[in-house]
């Protein structure tokens, strides 16, 4: 190489470099301050349900429980339509329909999630207090689930409007997913005497499964890390509750609530440690993710070059 | 059995509308907010939107023009971050890598593009609101500048990779450099895919809100230089949407039509000067 080459080399890779080091920092830093609790606590963080500042009792599990109960109410709701659209843009619809209704759900995901936010404090709760909360407490009361005051804002809310923003991402990538399942597939189903319904269902879903369940991870790794959306209609108590109408709290919302009030090192220490649990468990979600999703697409190519 | 092949027959055509209602819902949900926000922020934007500063609780009228200067500081200094680390990364990765250095880089980025917006914005606290002990505009566009580089660098080199190979090796058989190849003939042939990319990043973090609470923070007045407390338009939203007033859930709503005005244009425009880049035909 000549020396121009090596110097814009140097260059380039010094940029690449700095990615590098600022992610290995941005975890040093995580460990590092939370360093007090950790210590202090030791694994009784994660077990211990009492968050009290004032007597430096810090415990995350009413967190991490809001947190994966909201999230598990998002997948609940956001998988059945999101796949079933996915199959509709893939299997279904002609090939503009299915790219100008992309072109939207692209829009869609590019909504910010204080804009979610704001919707969901002046439309979704309200709509949540006098109709759907009343109505699910009279017909499925009897499941502790449904049961206990009418507040609109809680776990249920947060999840529904966590549904709403996770929908475009699963749409998206199932979609991606489906139209890479080989065209014999559908073919071979189809010539066997099966259904339309039936090649999909039977034969191309199953075919998709490992990147279908990729962006269903992806979803999920959203889910547990969204903050203002969350945080606005949650209702922002560390309580742990078995009904969905009770309020609750989630990691990323106590960090997001708390921080600039936090007073004492153990105490922002004890959100920066919340901020640690939150960075692991969507690392380890997303390399999930990306791990089936790639290994599917290589399966269909692979497939369809044979 | 013509009985159970009805049946079948009904099964799938019973299903296969369920998919379409269901990306019916999916995609209505768009219609609804943008109908939402023009309809409740529609009436509430009036010319003092852009121009006052916040009036005091109970006194009606007011704006946001010191949100509005302070989002827009707030992403000149993202993209001053986040675009040249991105690009030139890109570049890196594209052009001059290989091997485990790429890897590696390539898997940074993917790791900070995962980590939670709430997340980036502790590390901006830790990096820079605690040494200068107070927020400032300064760390809410380092946070910012942070989530634009993972969009920004993977696929700027995305489409830094799909220049054909012919145009690279014309360049290389005319005696030009590795770096001279790069300067005047892949980047300019990419240069739609980048500026499409630069696009995308800037919308995403022009409705980030998470990351500037304790960077950023807030301020009820206008923000001197860089390193005082600003105020910002996502902030303000959800500030504004929490607050018991009836006034300010107004100024919510017209702070919500113009953000998101501003990020769906943007999106649309990338969006079309990429269809327009793969229209041109390659001979």
């Amino acid at each position: 190489m000549r020396e121009g080459d090596e110097i814009a080399r140097l260059i380039t890779f010094l940029f690449a470099a700095s990615v590098v080091l600022v992610t290995l920092l941005l975890v040093f830093e995580l460990w590092q301050g939370s360093v007090l609790p950790r210590h202090k606590f030791g694994f009784n963080f994660f077990r211990t349900s009492v968050w009290d500042p004032i007597f430096d009792q810090f415990g995350a599990l009413p967190f991490i429980y809001g947190t994966l109960v909201t999230a598990g109410v998002a997948l609940v709701i956001a998988v059945p339509l999101g796949i079933g659209a996915a199959i509709f843009l893939a299997e279904l619809a002609p090939a503009r329909v299915s790219d100008t209704l992309e072109f939207f759900i692209d829009l869609l995901a590019a909504v910010p999630s204080v804009i979610y936010g704001l919707l969901g404090v002046f439309i979704v709760v309200p709509l949540m207090r006098e109709y759907i909360q009343p109505a699910l407490k009279n017909t499925l009361g009897f499941l502790p689930l449904f049961q206990g005051p009418v507040y609109g804002v809680g776990l249920l809310t947060a999840g529904i409007v966590l549904a709403i923003m996770v929908i475009p991402y699963i749409i998206s990538v199932s979609r991606e997913v489906l139209l890479s399942v080989p065209r014999d597939q559908r073919e071979a189903a189809l010539s066997l005497g099966s259904t339309h319904w039936e090649s999909t269902w039977k034969v191309v879903v199953p075919f998709a499964r490992g990147g279908i369940m990729g962006s269903i991870f992806l979803a999920l790794a959203r889910a547990l890390g969204e903050t203002m959306a969350v945080t606005m209609v949650i209702g922002n108590a560390p309580v742990i509750s078995a009904s969905l109408f009770s309020p609750g709290d989630s990691i990323a919302s106590v960090i997001a609530n708390q921080f600039t009030e936090a007073t004492g090192d153990l105490y922002l220490q004890s959100l920066i440690e919340l901020g640690l649990v939150l960075f692991l468990i969507t690392f380890i979600l997303n390399g999930l993710a990306r791990l089936l999703i790639v290994v599917t697409s290589q399966k269909g190519s692979a497939m369809s070059n044979a | 059995m013509s009985s159970n092949l009805r049946w079948r027959k009904f099964v799938s055509g019973f299903m296969l509308t369920m998919t379409g209602v269901c990306a019916l819902v999916a995609v209505s949900v768009l219609f609804f907010i943008l109908g939402y926000l023009v309809f409740h922020g529609g009436t509430s934007i009036s010319w003092n939107f852009f121009t006052k500063l916040p009036a005091p609780v109970g006194e009606g009228g007011g704006g946001m023009a010191n949100a509005i200067v302070g989002s827009a500081k707030l992403l000149l200094l993202a993209s001053l971050i986040g675009v040249p680390v991105g690009f030139f990364g890109a570049i890196y990765l594209a052009e001059f890598g290989g091997g485990a250095t790429t890897f590696v880089v390539r898997y940074a980025a993917d790791l900070l593009n995962g980590v939670p917006s709430i997340v980036i914005g502790i590390f901006a606290y830790g990096l820079v609101v605690l040494p200068f002990k107070h927020f400032s505009t300064l760390a809410g566009g380092f946070a910012l500048g942070l989530m634009m580089i993972p969009v920004t660098l993977r696929s700027t080199e995305e489409f830094l990779r799909g220049v054909p190979r012919a145009l690279r090796e014309a360049a290389m058989a005319l005696g030009a450099s590795k770096w001279k190849t790069v300067a005047t003939v892949i980047v300019p042939a990419a240069y739609r895919g980048i500026l499409t990319a630069v696009l995308l990043a800037f919308a995403r973090v022009a409705g980030e809100t998470a990351p500037l609470l304790f960077t950023a923070f807030g301020n009820r007045f206008w923000s001197p230089g860089w390193d005082q407390p600003t105020s910002s338009l996502p902030v303000m939203i959800f500030t504004y949407a929490i607050a018991p007033y009836e006034d300010w859930h107004r100024q919510a709503w017209a702070a919500g039509l113009v953000l998101l005005g501003l990020i769906l244009v943007i999106n649309i425009v990338a969006r079309a000067i990429l269809a327009r880049g793969i229209a041109v035909p390659r001979s």
